[in-house]
């Protein structure tokens, strides 16, 4: 189950820093089946980039059920498990994302107040 | 072993060896399988090392293959870490017998959005287990995911599922555990791994330290449940239980002598027997090392090699020191047949120290080992450990078939050893300081001498220039004289003897001359006798001639008468002839 979104350019919102302006933005999502809380993780992934990264961000699902040997490669424990594998640095987040403050935070997309 | 039987046959809980040595034996069998079993203790204390022995063990001993998952150290570090115990991960791994999963949790990098699980790691486990059929799993330590995971509820439950899903997998799990402050682990645990649990210690009491094991729980099982000391040795993890190692081995009845030719008499005419511990026990200065050098030379006198542990002296001094009472250590380490192998336990501690000591033996081979003195092992209260360490020393002495010799130094006269392992020695010589009459002299006996009929006397001894001599015995209303008693008691004797001596002479010269008086008495009668018998004889002589003549004369006169026959004078005239035959 890997899907992928090209969602054309847009304007930038206001929070982002300058220097990722021109980056893509290549994000994981590793999850373990169609559970509840990995379809939620979707649904909010997928909002906050709509809303944050229109246009030129890259959602990658792996369902770790289907590839088990990429737990270990990319060292994932908990899912779901969000990780931003560009721009560098690598960051992961783990849950649901219902928290939208802190993905904002864990993407590096808003500084902590 | 004994536990063992009675386990299997009354059909218990099905146990998953350890091959660690010692455990198997306290837990009658190894640990649960199919079932977690929690290793805890502070750090430093053994827990990785158990575990990957646990995992080793199996894949290379048991044919149980193994996953290791490790929250702390990279795969690279465990097997680094395990190389001088000779074992070979890298090759394990590569031959399907061993995964190692390193578990990277870095918190900084990780932000939590909300409701989240571990099914990551628990298919992980579940690939790692499936590709290479494990049997065996150990998470080491995975606690740490407390400090690199927000939410411990969370974690929490998700443990509890996890080790609810390895007794599902059926896999026999060790999970590691850091100690906590007045709970065994940090986290808790225990809680959640109730079928075994394990607790590595790490003491050091005055200076010295000690690993200890103690099995707190075994659901299902009867276990061991004393401290028992475990030390981490050349060959591994080594739990060391009093009496269960080491019964089996086979004994020789061959004997050697032990240097001393009057010991050897002592010691039912023939030594000590082959492979034998044999211990000798006395106060300072009274001997102990001397008669380990006459036994060691006598050892290398016959061609056997000496590996000579000289815990307080240095090699050089103890030649030295021998070469007074006549004995040439230096010659037998020239050839190779003695090595001195000198350090202190204090030096190392003394579980490297028995490290070192199996090594030595190890690489040496030999068939005497001389332990010189015993009670260095002995550093502030530790008796109790090393008892077991110099227990499990001997049994591997012994099954090697090495005779040892070891000495121990006592403070009083009822103080036998300071250390109780009396029950592991086969000859015991007691060397003890006899005061008396002002003076202190040395003696010595035998205190036990197994499967041999040994002298019950105490005998004295001397330090000479020609090595360590047995005295005569002498016995006076106080017991066995020594020194200047027995001296004076051997100059008592001596005169007595000499005048005895004397005695005899004396009688037998009176009877000499006696016999000779007697000798002349009968010569002088022979001698009165004889002459007597010459005259009765001349005068028988005289007399028969006279007889004659009177009858020449009758026939004489009858011839001039010319009245008888002349016959006559033919039988007179024979006498006559015969007489003058005689003169």
């Amino acid at each position: 189950m890997t899907q992928k979104k090209d969602i054309s350019e847009t304007g930038l919102p206001k929070q982002k820093p300058d220097k990722k302006a021109n980056d893509a933005w290549i994000l994981r999502l590793y999850v373990a089946g169609q559970t509840p809380k990995s379809i939620t993780a979707f649904k909010n992934l997928k909002a906050i980039c709509e809303e944050q990264l229109k246009g030129k961000y890259q959602i990658e699902v792996i369902d770790l059920i289907k590839n088990p040997q990429l737990c270990r490669e990319d060292q994932i424990l908990a899912v779901p498990t969000l990780v931003r594998k560009l721009p560098a640095p690598v960051r992961k987040i783990i849950g649901d994302l219902s928290n939208t403050d802190r993905v904002l935070v864990g993407l590096d997309l808003k500084v902590v107040s | 072993m004994d536990k063992k039987k009675i386990a299997s046959t009354v059909q218990t809980l099905p146990k998953s060896l350890t091959g660690i040595q010692g455990l198997d034996e306290i837990t009658g069998g190894g640990i649960p399988k199919g079932r977690p079993t929690l290793v805890c203790g502070s750090a430093g204390c053994g827990k990785t090392l158990f575990a990957m022995e646990f995992l080793v063990h199996g894949a290379m001993m048991y044919n149980e293959p193994g996953v290791f998952l490790a929250f702390e150290e990279s795969e690279k570090d465990l097997a680094v870490n395990v190389v001088s115990l000779g074992y070979d991960l890298d090759k394990l791994v590569a031959d399907k017998k061993l995964v190692l999963d390193h578990v990277h949790v870095e918190r900084k990098e990780i932000e939590e959005t909300g409701e989240y699980d571990l099914e990551g790691l628990f298919i992980r486990l579940n690939y790692a287990i499936d590709s290479i059929g494990a049997k065996r799993v150990v998470l080491d330590t995975i606690e740490t995911l407390f400090s690199g995971l927000p939410n411990p509820l969370i974690l929490r439950s998700e443990l509890r599922r996890l080790f609810q899903w390895l007794k599902e997998k059926g896999v026999t799990a060790i999970v590691t555990g850091e100690r906590g402050e007045g709970t065994l682990t940090r986290q808790g645990l225990e809680e959640y791994v109730s079928d075994c649990v394990i607790v590595l210690d790490h003491r050091v009491t005055e200076q010295s330290s000690t690993r200890r094991l103690r099995i707190v729980k075994y659901r299902g099982s009867t276990h061991g449940t004393n401290e028992y000391p475990f030390i981490i040795e050349e060959t591994g993890f080594s739990v060391l239980p009093i009496t269960s190692i080491g019964q089996e081995h086979t004994v020789s009845s061959e004997r050697i002598s032990s240097g001393i030719p009057r010991l050897d008499t002592m010691l039912g005419n023939k030594g000590y027997y082959r492979g034998s511990i044999v211990l000798v026990s006395g106060t300072a200065g009274i001997g102990k090392s001397s008669l380990s050098a006459c036994f060691s030379d006598a050892a290398c006198a016959r061609g056997e090699k000496v590996l000579y542990f000289a815990l307080e002296e240095s090699p050089q001094q103890i030649m030295r020191n021998m070469l007074s009472i006549g004995i040439d250590l230096e010659q037998w380490e020239k050839k190779g047949l003695l090595v001195f192998h000198a350090k202190r336990p204090t030096f190392y501690g003394l579980e490297s120290y028995l490290t070192a000591m199996h090594k030595a033996v190890n690489d040496f081979k030999p068939m005497v080992v001389v332990i010189d003195p015993l009670s260095s092992f002995i550093i502030g209260t530790n008796q109790f450990e090393a008892k077991s360490m110099i227990m499990r020393m001997v049994d591997f002495l012994k099954i090697n078939h090495i005779s040892v010799f070891m000495t121990h130094l006592t403070t009083g006269v009822n103080d036998y050893t300071g250390i109780d392992i009396s029950s592991l020695i086969d000859t015991w010589l007691l060397l003890r300081d006899i005061e008396l009459g002002g003076e202190r002299n040395r003696g010595m006996y035998i205190l036990k001498s197994r499967g041999m009929a040994h002298s019950n006397q105490i005998r004295e001894f001397k330090l000479t220039d020609h090595g360590v001599e047995l005295l005569d015995v002498y016995v006076g209303p106080e017991g066995v004289l020594t020194g200047s008693s027995r001296i004076t008691k051997e100059a008592k004797e001596k005169a007595e003897q000499l005048l005895r001596n004397q005695e005899i002479e004396n009688k037998q010269l009176a009877l000499d001359r006696k016999r000779k008086a007697i000798n002349a008495q009968i010569d002088f009668l022979k001698a009165e006798f004889e002459a007597e018998e010459i005259e009765t004889l001349k005068n028988i002589e005289l007399n028969k001639l006279r007889e004659n003549l009177l009858l020449q004369d009758r026939v004489d006169m009858a011839k001039n008468r010319k009245g008888d026959i002349v016959i006559k004078t033919s039988s007179i005239t024979k006498p006559k002839r015969n007489d003058a035959k005689t003169k």
